[in-house]
Order: C-alpha cells, then structure tokens, then sequence
C-alpha cells in the first residue's frame, strides 16, 4: 500500500516538475481579437438596470443599451438614439423622431413601440421618471420612428429625465422585454448598445464577457461623454472583479489586466510608481460623502439639532480621515456638487465650518436633552469606514451623546430602512456616498425627497421643499432652474434632510497600451483602444 | 463492512440535519435584510417589502425551513437571491477551482509533510530535525494571506516567473492550469505541511522505538528500507488521520487563499454570499461542505483497513 502511495507521490510530484519546467512557455492562449481586461468595482449580481440602483448594473446597462439623450462632458444634453426634437408653441406636445441605422442585438430595428415601453418600464421605477411622467397626458408612438408626449403643463424635465445618467438610467429596450413589469426582473438581454451581452460566458460574480455589435451605428458627431458616437473599438470586454484592491493593482502592473475602475487612495503610490500604468478619473465631478439623518426620532426630528451639525461639521476633516489625499479631494459648499450645471454657494456663508459655538447655540434652541444618537457605522466598506468616527468626534464636540454602532454594510443597509425607535433597533443617522450623477439636480437628488413617507428611509417631511422640486420640474429654462436650485438651498439650510461632506474622486488604473478612456461621469468602454 | 458503511451512511443523516438546521436558523438570525440590499439605495419600502415577499422571506420561519429542506432532500437547493439561478448550477460552475486548489494542495502538502516528517524522526535531536521542526512552528503562525502576499511579492511581481492571480480551467489549457495554481497551493500548503511534519515525526518516532524496527535492523535490511517499508507503513494510521482532519481545515484555508489569488471557486462565492444573505446560497455551500466532510472522513476511516490489515469492521 505504501508503496503505492509512494508512487502516487513521485508520480504527481514528476508531473509537478515537469509543469514547472514548462513555466517558461506562455500560458496565454493566442487571441486574434482584442480584448480589454476590466477589473470593474464589484461583481455583476443582477442584470436589470430598471430593476436595482446598483451602479454595476447601472454600468452594464451603459454596455448592451444605448440612450435617447446624454449628456455630453459640460453636461449638456444632447441626443442620442433621438434625431429630432419639436416642441409646440404652447409647449405641451414633445415629438421626438428616432436616427437612422437602429437596431437590437437580434437584428430587429428599434421603434418608437420599443422606446415608449421603455420610458414606462423606467417610469415605473425611477423616481425622476415618475416626477417627469407626472406631467405626461399620454406618451405614444406615432409610427416607426416617431413618439410624442402629451403634456398636462410646460416642463423642462423631459429630456432632463432621459438624459439622467445615473441609476436608474432610462435604457431603451425591446418592447417585448420592457414590458415585464418593473416589480420583476427581465430574463433576456438585448440591447441597441455598443457591445452585447454573452450570456453563455457570463460566470455570475466572477466574469462578465460582452462581444461588440459589429451592426452599431454610432453618431457622426466626436465622442464627448455620454454624447456622440459611441465607438466600440476593440472585440470584447471581459469584466473580472477582484475583491482584493491590492491584488488588482498588482496585476495591472504585472500586466495580467488592462484597466482598473476604482484604484483606492492608499494605493496610487504603487500606481503611480509603475511606470507600464497611468491614471484616468472617468467620473471628474466625483463622488459626494453625505450624512443622513432619520427625522423620525428625537433629537433630529428637531430642525435646529440637524442645523446644529451643520455648523459643527466642516468636510476636510472627514475628507482627509477617509481619502487623505488633497489631489482626489475638493471640500464643497455647493449642495448640488462644484463643478456640475447647478453648482452655487448661495446661502452657505459660516456653515460646514466647525463651529462649535454657534453649533452648541443651536443645539440649545433646539433643547437638546443628552439623548444618546444611534450613529451606525459601517465598518467593511473602505472609503466609508472613517466617516463616522469623525462624525462622532465633532457631535461630542458640542455636547452631544453619542452611540457610535458598528456593523457591515449589509446589516447598515437592512436597518437603515426601519422605522422603529433608535434604543429598540433603529436608528438616528449614518453617513454614505453618491456619486455625482445621482445628485445633479432637485429631483435626481434622492436624500432632497422630503414627502414623508414616500421619501428614502430618514423620510424628511416638508412641504415647502416638495413645493421647490415641483417648480424645477416646472421650469423650462436653465435660468429659471437655477433660481429654484437657490431658494432650494436656502430652505434645506433651514431644514436639513442630509449634510454633505465634501466632494472626493476614485481614480482608474491604466496600461500604457489603453487609450480613449472616457471622463463620461461613469466607467464606459466604447471610445477605448488597446494598441 | 457492507453493514459498517450503511451504519456510517446512516449516522450522516442527523449529522446533516444538525449542520442544516443551525446554518437555516444562524443565517435568519444575523442582522441584514437581502430585499434591502437587492432593492439598492433608492427602494422605497413598499419596493423592498415588495422583494421580500417575492423571495419568501415573510413567511414564517417553521414554514421557511421546511420548504427549503424538503427541496434540498431532492436535490434542489434553490435559487440565488441575486443571480437567478440554481443554485446547483453556481455550485457546479464553480466547484473545479476548488476542487483544484484543495487537490494541488494536499499534493504538495502529502509530497512535502511525510519526507520532512520521516527526515526529522530519524535524524531526532540533529540540526535538521530542529530546522524542521523550526519550520513547522512559522508555518503554523503564519496567516495564509501573509504568505500569499510574500510568494506574490517575490515569484510574481519581482521574478514574474507566476501570475498574480486568476484562474485558468483545466479543459482551456492544463499547464496554465498548474501555472495559476502552483502559488496559492503552496501559499495555502505551508499550514497543513507544518501540521502533518510534525504529525509524522511524532508517529514515525514512536514507530522506530517498536521490536520489529530492531529486528528489521538485525536481518540487515538498508536503512532506507526500514524507514520506507516498516516505520512509515506502521505510522501510517495517525497520519491519514490528521490528513483527514487537515481537510476540514483546508475548506476554510481556501476560502481566505481564493479570496487573496482572485480564484472564482466556492470559497470565494460563501464570502460574497454572506456579506450579500444571499440565504440559498450560503446554505447549499455550507451543507456541500459539510457532505465533502463527511464523505472523506468515511474514506479516510474505509484506508484504515489497507492500511493495516489488523483492523476491521
């Protein structure tokens, strides 16, 4: 027996040895297309962009799905699947004419047939699609190419809408699909986009294969965002996450991998001392840290304790405890994020400065009593983990008593929906992140819905802020939208749903051999070359 | 032994049933609410009430159980909250990386443990028997991850003799295969080599103290032979069985080494799967586990008997 054993050993050792002199031979199987080797930021889980918020999904959908508008790198809105755009002189009939060249993955043509249900689909889901489908009489296709929107008033949110380039991204899809409802997830995944879907390579979790639409007509027009033509420029895309952000880098720079779509702060140093990589932001405006509070429960159901933290809070602290590096960070008073269309100041003189006089001032108005404030924290999410620690270090500041909590960011996520007492498993506030898409606007801003129970868990409840997301939805010219995002400005100052916490930026991780990496606002892989 | 392994089978069932029910009730009981997590950051609560409901979940706890055990006892093991897809289906994409790490890895560790072992024990109090010995303490205090880094550190990034990471499959090519898996084998191998070294010293040390070693020695048979053909045969029992329970250990190994070399096997899916509740999932991964337990702890129990021939049931 034991010989056999012996051998058994010698065999599997002889076969070890020889692998190993083989080592030197490559194991990579020569490829005549081209294929890009993304290291997305997570793993694909659900494939229904309408279905979950989820931005890896979101950014799938930006793979297989193409859009009627997009916003080009001013973020500007420009069309995209659309052709034409007439509006009647009473400004409520929208007709929107489709281009040339349309078509799904299956070969058929889009159709205005195939756009409406899309639009409802969405609608049905979106909250800006919802707030925009307020307005519509009807919505119908008039013939193959042509659909038009039946207005109940003027609003300028129609093209915003479709043009909204963060989850949910209003992707256009066969009829037949779209028409799942929005409660189910759709089973088939044909798109109009720039790339296919290979669902028979698809290993959930692990690998995600797309093949180009050799049939794609992109615009004429240069790439510029999520605007102009839409060039697929290499054969496939393979998605493959790695869960650990040090083991990513280091296959970017051993060359096992092309791009990385987040490289972490803590790690550009090794980035940056490689001399094969480079770094690209495809997001510039960023992403924004935001602290949530539940107005349900004593002490924030008090307007004055929420204005208290605004004065307390002042974002480099925070911005320096989780990113650290100055370059990837900018502190920003602007509500609706520097750097995008409704950017402003307005009314934020002396706030998100620490002080802790006015601060302490506030929180005697507002008869601050020592109630301890459940803070949860989430722990295993990186570039959220020191939020709250310095959250809680400058609410003690001013005096107040803090239940620091700490729990994954499942756990967080299951709670944060309660509605229960803070002592009895709920909760008083948290702080996450948005990326910059999700927040370019009033009615796009999520944390902004204050209609009670119909707003995101903290469920702020105020009328005269909902009355201010109504009339930007009104308004039909930027000027008019801008001079709502101010007086919206003015009213959270007095009545706070969120704080934010300043404006901070993930990198990506380039070969030198990778070229036309887009700054769209998100991770996009048309435009790119690998030469 | 036809009766000895329908009893053995038969003691699986409650074995089965126990680990079933505490990872059931374990899961329903941590904090986290996948209908929150699969709805994403905008779900309104009737949204998420809506997915919970359509994933079984406000279902009583008894009935829940229930459900999914009489499922599991036909070989369906449900389907993934996020995926949808059987979770059979997962289990069978994702077994060969597993498989094959855990192969190469008791490879190595059988191939290099047992002569370490055998080396120490006979040359007992020499320099080498401390050097190996000495061996074995570091690898027993050594994280896997630590030792997965360093061999990245100097065989990939510096030498770039393997890669950093991935995973080829056996049927695309069987060299790449090897090449992916040599690393993460030995990174997770240097715990169960420590292990089994010092295992094997001890047994074999025990032997080479017994009558017959002396009377091997005195019919003047090689030293060679005596070690190989008398100790080792004799100490064999000890060691399978530590190899058997180094098994047990190695599913956890794997878990942290697929994490670490970015190898899509079942290790990595478990982690994923409970930071996600994904509750199907977890449970089908943590009861396959728990049947490969069992089933190798029963082969290992059935060599005993080629082993040595004494025993028998």
């Amino acid at each position: 027996m034991f010989d056999r054993l012996r051998r058994g050993t010698m065999t599997a050792a002889a076969v070890a040895v020889t692998a190993c002199a083989g080592l030197g031979l490559s194991a990579t199987i020569a490829l005549s297309e081209t294929v890009l080797k993304v290291v997305p930021h997570s793993g694909l889980k659900i494939l229904d962009p309408i279905w979950t918020t989820a931005y890896i999904t979101r950014n799938h959908g930006y793979m297989i799905y193409d859009t009627l508008f997009g916003l080009d790198m001013a973020g500007n809105i420009q069309p995209q699947m659309v052709d034409t755009v007439s509006r009647s002189a009473d400004g409520l009939t929208v007709t929107m004419t489709l281009r040339d060249g349309l078509s799904f993955h299956d070969g058929a043509a889009v159709t205005a047939t195939d756009v409406v249900a899309s639009i409802n689909r969405w609608g049905s889901k979106d909250a800006m699609g919802q707030k925009m489908l307020g307005f519509v009489d009807d919505l119908s296709a008039t013939d193959d190419k042509t659909f038009v929107f039946k207005l109940n008033s003027p609003t300028g949110l129609v093209e915003l809408a479709l043009a909204k380039p963060s989850s949910n991204v209003p992707f256009i899809m066969p009829a037949r699909i779209a028409a799942t409802p929005g409660s189910e997830q759709i089973s088939e995944y044909v798109g109009s986009g720039p790339f296919m879907f290979n669902e028979a390579e698809w290993e959930p979790g692990t690998k995600v294969v797309y093949d180009k639409f050799d049939a794609y007509v992109p615009r004429s027009e240069a790439t510029d965002g999520f605007a102009g033509g839409k060039m697929a420029k290499v054969d496939r895309v393979v998605w493959t996450p790695i869960r650990d952000k040090q083991q990513a880098v280091n296959a970017l720079i051993a060359g096992e991998i092309d791009i990385i779509e987040s490289v972490p702060a803590d790690l550009l140093p090794l980035v940056n001392g490689s001399d094969q990589v480079y770094v690209k932001d495809a997001n510039p405006a960023g992403f924004q840290y935001t602290f949530r509070f539940n107005v349900l429960h004593p002490p924030f159901d008090n307007p004055k304790v929420r204005q208290a933290l605004l004065y307390a809070f002042n974002q480099e602290d925070f911005l320096d405890a989780t990113i650290g590096n100055p370059d990837l960070y900018q502190t920003c008073k602007a509500l609706f994020v520097c750097g995008l269309p409704f950017e402003t100041d307005a009314h934020m003189d002396g706030l998100l400065e620490s002080n802790f006089a006015k601060a302490r001032e506030l929180l005697k108005e507002g008869g601050y009593d020592g109630t301890p404030v459940v803070l949860m924290h989430s722990t295993n999410v990186a570039s959220l983990a020191n939020l709250a620690p310095v959250a809680k270090e400058l609410m003690e500041a001013i005096g107040m008593n803090v239940d620091m909590q700490s729990m994954d960011w499942s756990t967080l996520v299951a709670r944060r929906s309660k509605k229960d007492l803070p002592s009895e498993g709920g909760w008083n506030a948290f702080a996450t992140a948005w990326a910059a898409g999700d927040l370019f606007n009033p009615v796009a801003m999520a944390f902004l819905n204050s209609g009670c129970d119909k707003a995101l868990f903290g469920w702020p409840c105020d009328e005269e802020i909902e009355n201010l997301r109504d009339q930007f939805a009104r308004a039909t010219s930027v000027d008019e939208q801008k001079s709502v995002v101010e007086a919206i400005q003015k009213r959270w100052t007095e009545y706070p749903t969120h704080i934010h916490l300043g404006q901070w930026n993930q990198v990506s991780g380039l070969r030198n051999n990778i070229d036309g990496y887009l700054q769209a606002g998100v991770a996009v892989f048309w435009n790119i070359s690998k030469n | 032994m036809a009766s000895y392994l329908i009893k053995r089978i038969l003691a699986t069932i409650p074995v089965m049933l126990f680990v079933a029910i505490f990872i059931f009730l374990l899961l329903r009981l941590t904090p986290g609410d996948p209908a929150a997590i699969i709805a994403g950051d905008f779900a309104t609560d009737e949204q998420i009430a809506e997915i919970r409901q359509k994933l079984g979940l406000t279902e009583p706890l008894w009935k829940q159980f229930v459900i999914w055990i009489t499922n599991a006892l036909q070989f369906e093991l449900g389907e993934s909250f996020y995926y949808k897809k059987q979770v059979s289906e997962l289990i069978a994409q994702r077994i060969e990386p597993t498989f094959s790490l855990s192969l190469i890895t008791i490879i190595f560790t059988v191939a290099i443990a047992v002569p370490l072992g055998t080396i120490a024990a006979y040359k007992q109090g020499s320099w080498l028997d401390r050097g190996i010995m000495g061996f074995s303490v570091m690898g027993f205090s050594l994280p896997v991850f630590v030792i997965g880094y360093g061999l990245i550190y100097v065989f990939s990034l510096t030498l770039q003799m393997f890669p950093v990471q991935g995973y080829i499959r056996f049927g695309d090519s069987v060299l790449g295969w090897l090449h992916q898996l040599i690393l993460p084998a030995l990174a997770l191998s240097v715990i169960f080599v420590a292990f089994i070294a010092r295992m094997t010293r001890t047994s074999v040390l025990e032997v080479l103290g017994e009558d017959y070693i002396r009377t091997a020695r005195a019919k003047g048979q090689t030293e060679t032979r005596v070690l190989m053909r008398h100790a080792l045969r004799n100490a064999a029992v000890p060691i399978v069985t530590v190899i058997g329970l180094a098994i047990a250990i190695l599913i956890g190994g794997v878990v942290v080494t697929e994490s670490v070399f970015n190898i899509p096997g079942l290790g990595l899916m478990t982690v994923e799967a409970v930071l996600n509740r994904d509750f199907p999932t977890v449970q089908a991964v943590i009861l396959f586990f728990s049947v490969i337990y069992v089933l190798v702890n029963l082969l290992i129990d059935l060599s005993y008997t080629f082993l040595d021939p004494r025993i028998r049931y």
